[in-house]
């Protein structure tokens, strides 16, 4: 099982991602933009940081990259993609998610660990409803919006995968997301499932000395469900 | 050549934080009367390129549909 990590010019986060993805024993590899070629790669994952300098909009440039339209036929062919945090960004940006990211309603940059509540499932999570994980967020533009239309039919579809909770998993009232997110959303996938772009970083912590192993089951899911298809 | 002005602003409804934070700003300074501050781009762009062009490079890059309006001006 080999994923696949995309390197833009200013991501910052794919040394982590490799990392947990080899500490958890499968391979990974690093996926230069200027590349064109995803090619015996299983699953693609788009980092943290911030490509281009996050120069127009957080994710507008990168989208541009020769890799993305790579990603693109990748995930049309229904093969998994995560976007984490500026990965969650560039997918909005290439439309393979609904939505944009805007400024936090506070205007201030947030790193701290978050609790989340899983509110449905993807090819990266299918953890019980309800399960709450612990998962830092490290990100300026997290504040997650989408015209009515498009929440109504991403909730009918279980789109939202996670939300930002309290520590009991419950909600702290409409607007209470850290960042301001419409609905508290924290993670969304496409129709299909493959496709999954949330803001917190699970490659942090899947080893307990940073703090936990809850992002441990991001990248196993994937492998199991991989294998599962397969067989 | 052709000297053009983009106008890049958040559609109606979606919160401006920055805009936001100005409105705050001005009333703490004591400046009373401000409804409302929207913040958005300016862009000055120039060259062998016509209104559609530069529509559609909005489209693509300059502006993301999803959450801003965009307005043309030729300079």
């Amino acid at each position: 099982m080999r994923f696949g990590v995309v390197v833009f010019p200013g991501s910052n986060c794919e040394q982590d991602v490799v990392h947990a993805v080899r500490l958890l024993g499968f391979e990974a590899d690093y996926v230069w933009h200027q590349d064109s070629d995803l090619d015996g790669f299983d699953a693609v994952v788009l980092p943290g940081g911030f490509s281009y300098g996050d120069y127009i909009r957080t994710g507008a440039v990168a989208r541009f990259s020769p890799v993305m339209s790579e990603v693109v036929r990748f995930a049309e062919k229904g093969r998994p993609v995560l976007g984490i945090c500026n990965g969650f960004q560039i997918l909005t940006e290439a439309r393979l998610l609904p939505g944009a990211l805007l400024r936090n309603r506070g205007l201030k940059f947030i790193c701290r660990p978050v609790h989340l509540r899983v509110d449905g499932s993807c090819s990266w999570l299918d953890l019980p409803m309800g399960t709450v994980l612990k998962i830092p967020i490290n990100h300026n533009e997290g504040n997650y919006v989408c015209d009515e239309a498009v929440l109504s039919q991403m909730r009918e579809n279980g789109q939202v995968v996670l939300r930002y909770c309290e520590k009991d998993g419950s909600s702290a009232g409409a607007g209470s997301a850290p960042n301001g997110a419409l609905d508290d959303i924290a993670g969304i996938c496409n129709e299909r499932g493959n496709v999954f772009g949330l803001m917190p970083h699970p490659e942090r912590v899947v080893d307990p000395i940073t703090g936990g192993n809850d992002g441990q089951a991001f990248f196993t899911t994937v492998v199991r469900r991989l294998a599962e298809f397969e067989s | 050549m052709a000297d053009y002005e983009i106008f890049v602003t958040y559609k109606e409804g979606i919160f401006d934080p920055p805009g936001v934070t100005a409105e705050r700003a001005l009333a703490n300074l004591g400046y009373q009367g401000v409804d409302e501050v929207k913040i958005g781009k300016y862009i000055r762009l120039s060259g062998d390129v016509d209104t559609s062009q530069v529509t559609e490079m909005c489209e693509k890059l300059l502006a993301n549909p999803v959450i801003e309006d965009f307005r043309i001006e030729s300079a």
